[in-house]
């Protein structure tokens, strides 16, 4: 739109500033692409919350259009298959099992041992292995919007994983920082819901970074209701209201991150939410919510009519003339037994003795030298 | 495919089989139709020659249930024949579990030089081989892996018609992770093109085994439907398919009877670990199978002959009346048939006892009537004949 065409005069200063305008508009929140990272830490049944919790992010994001090939999804345990799930193959996050967050296309990336503080630092900061699949990577650049969430156990300065190790804030700190550094993110919210959230945030120094948190230091986050048929609590009393919050989000929607803050007062939460803006550069009053829970779609719709020409042939290319064998192949016999049992069993590789065989024979030649003197020497030689 | 077998136990055994076929010599690969990319690409760039991975999540009870139709240990089990044109095999080895982790949402980068193994004389490949040398094979097992969603979720995305159409409707995940085992494997090998077997054909191979046994109604009726099992019928056939069919085994032990509904398309008879077995053949893709109603849903009815059979009881109360047990049975030819009854015994009052209770109690005998020529005779007969025709 309002492109110059090929042979039209340039255009003047008015269509000039209406372009700039529209330029504006179309990268008025500089990101151009979208990735999630969500973690679930806590390993066994009774942390059955912490699983939901998490889907139910996957989910909301998912529905606001971020893909799942943009979607790094760790959960510390299995919760659906369980044995100890009466119904297999679910985790719900309402009682009565009104929702089903598990769902029919969910694709875990990261699940039960593989979620480490390694991997998570790892995956933060793009130092992977090189044999990593895509799906377990994130690929982001400096024009990506990051949301990163995380639940589980936590204590003051400490996010426990799996029950066997922890990350402090300082680590994650520093690990945002090397993402800045390395230009792996435009912007960058984080959500934390655990006990004492607020202090994993405190130490964040790196620019362009939002984060929320479900209480202070010296609280606990609570959990919202048991379900007396699967015999747990469903879900966090913080991420069931963010969650009924972006229930009212559709992918078009104005709503800003102002109205995410005020999300689970004391009242219903009894932990006090926490946040901090001071490291992010726009006013929170003019972030979107869709700026990190959905994606960028940025479509262009021309007027201009393309036309088909119905007439034209498929061409299709010969494929190239394969080399037929000489004579048939055949199937490999499944059980040859006569080639079996008479099979030379592999050569063990050599190896020079070990340390210990030589000192003991350094030790009896030693001896004998020292009864029978060096003469006898040129008897052995 | 689809097999349905009923287990002699009561449960019943599923057993999906999705073929498909590549025709492409092997190396020089551009072109991608129905077989997945990212499985062709294995073939085509990381040199595998035959490839088979099994999810499983269950235990194949082999006494109760028989053997199993694939066998496969639960956990996820990898092993993998290597084209003879790769150089370092633990390389590629390790490279290709992180590949197949990222596919299939399942923790195969795990497995490193601790829990893989070169067999020398079993796994032989199953596919077209020149030669085997085992250098180019490895296995490997990891018994810890769990089965779920996840990795049922990119099994399904491999199919030509995904989970949209044709057999693999069936496959909700709701329905087939609450049984009591669930088997998913995918098989990659090369097979001969044609009868003359002078060019390669690449075959992937997916199969799904699921034993259900918690559905037996009222009374352990061993009915079952399609619907029962899956919560989903059967729409129409997958239209990339060329050949979409479903067998159910209605071969059927001493005197119990089969109904399927609907009617099969065909019968097959078959020799299936050593025994006889008959099977009701759906075919999805003939015409005929959906003309009267929009939804397949096949269902399977278990009767027995209605044997004429009476039972009257009327237990005993204390001290005011006797049991009373009248039985009409048929009983088989030659054999022995013995009916039990418990009692109680209960404490006698000190006035009760007779002067000689050392006695013990009597029964009142069964008057049983064995009554074949009673019912065989006329009734004229009853009146007239002499003394041995009611005997």
């Amino acid at each position: 739109p309002g492109a110059a065409k090929p042979n039209a005069p340039w255009p003047g200063p008015q269509e000039a500033f209406l372009v700039l305008d529209q330029a504006e508009q179309f990268f008025k929140s500089s990101h151009t692409n979208n990735w999630a990272v969500l973690v679930c830490t806590s390993r066994f049944w009774f942390n059955y919350r912490h699983v939901a919790n998490t889907l139910s992010v996957y989910r909301s994001v998912k529905r606001l259009g971020i893909p799942d090939s943009h979607i790094v999804l760790m959960l510390a345990d299995d919760m659906a298959c369980n044995p100890r799930n009466p119904k297999p193959a679910t985790v719900f996050s309402h009682k009565n099992m009104e929702l089903n967050v598990y769902g029919d296309d969910v694709e875990v990336d990261y699940r039960s041992y593989e979620v480490t503080v390694e991997n998570f630092l790892r995956v933060l900061t793009g130092r992977i292995p090189p044999s990593t699949p895509r799906s377990k990577r994130l690929l982001s650049d400096d024009r990506s919007n990051i949301l990163i969430y995380m639940t589980g156990h936590g204590g003051n300065g400490f996010l426990k994983f799996q029950d066997s190790e922890e990350i402090t804030n300082v680590e994650l700190a520093d690990a945002f920082e090397q993402m800045w550094q390395k230009r792996r993110y435009n912007e960058l919210l984080f959500i934390i819901d655990t006990c004492q959230g607020a202090s994993m945030y405190e130490r964040f120094y790196s620019p362009n970074i939002m984060a929320l948190a479900s209480s202070q230091v010296g609280e606990d986050s609570l959990s919202h209701q048991p379900d007396l048929g699967i015999g747990v609590h469903l879900m966090d009393r913080y991420t069931f209201y963010v969650l009924e919050f972006l229930e009212e989000i559709h992918p078009a929607s104005q709503t800003n991150m102002n109205d995410l803050f005020q999300v689970c007062p004391k009242s219903l939460c009894v932990s006090t939410p926490g946040h901090r803006t001071d490291l992010f550069q726009r006013d929170p009053q003019n972030v979107l919510i869709t700026d990190f829970f959905g994606s960028v779609r940025k479509v262009e719709i021309t007027a201009e009519t393309i036309s088909l020409d119905p007439n034209l042939t498929a061409f299709e290319s010969k494929p190239p003339k394969e080399e037929l064998a000489a004579e048939p192949l055949k199937y490999a016999e499944q059980l040859p037994v006569a080639q079996i049992i008479h099979q030379k069993p592999k050569q063990k590789d050599w190896h020079p003795p070990g340390g210990f065989i030589l000192g003991l024979w350094a030790l009896i030649i030693m001896v004998f030298f020292k009864t029978y003197g060096i003469k006898h020497m040129k008897h052995i030689f | 495919e689809l097999l349905l077998s009923p287990l002699p136990a009561g449960g019943i055994a599923a057993t999906f089989q999705f073929r498909t076929r590549w025709d492409a010599a092997p190396g020089r690969v551009s072109h991608y139709r129905l077989f997945p990319k990212a499985l062709g690409q294995l073939v085509a760039a990381r040199g595998v020659r035959e490839l088979h991975l099994a999810l499983t999540q269950g235990f194949w009870r082999t006494r109760i249930w028989g053997q199993p139709p694939l066998q496969a240990p639960a956990g996820a089990e990898l092993w993998v024949w290597f084209q003879d044109t790769v150089a370092d095999v633990d390389k590629a080895w390790k490279e290709l579990s992180n590949i197949l982790s990222g596919i299939f949402c399942a923790s195969l980068n795990f497995i490193d030089s601790t829990n893989s193994v070169t067999p020398t004389a079993s796994f032989k490949p199953l596919g077209l081989a020149n030669g085997t040398d085992h250098r180019l094979l490895r296995y490997a097992v990891l018994p810890r892996e769990v089965v779920c969603t996840e990795n049922l979720t990119p099994w399904k995305k491999l199919l030509p018609c995904g989970s949209k159409a044709g057999l693999a409707v069936l496959l909700k995940a709701e329905r087939l992770f609450h049984s009591s085992y669930h088997s998913q494997a995918v098989h990659i090998r090369p097979i001969c093109r044609d009868a003359s077997c002078q060019a390669v054909s690449w075959e992937l191979r997916q199969t799904l085994t699921v034993v259900f046994e918690n559905f037996s109604g009222t009374q352990g009726k061993k009915d079952w439907s399609l619907f029962k099992m899956f919560s989903r019928t059967i729409t129409e056939a997958c239209p990339l398919a060329s050949q979409s069919k479903i067998y159910v085994d209605t071969s059927v032990k001493d005197k119990e009877l089969v109904e399927v509904t609907p009617s099969p398309t065909s019968l097959h008879e078959a020799i299936v670990q050593g025994e006889k077995r008959t099977y009701a053949v759906y075919d999805l893709l003939s015409p005929s199978l959906f003309n009267t109603s929009r939804s397949l849903n096949v269902q399977l009815k278990m009767t027995w002959p209605q044997d004429s059979c009476y039972i009257h009881y009327q237990p005993a109360q204390d001290r005011r009346r006797p049991h009373l047990l009248e039985m009409l049975i048929q009983l088989p030819a030659n054999s022995v048939t013995k009916i039990t009854i418990q009692f109680e015994r209960a404490l006698l009052k000190w006035t009760e006892y007779p002067p000689d209770p050392n006695h013990g109690f009597y029964f009142l005998p069964p008057s049983g009537a064995l009554v074949p020529s009673v019912i065989a005779m006329k009734e004229l007969d009853m009146e007239q004949s002499p003394l041995f025709t009611s005997l």
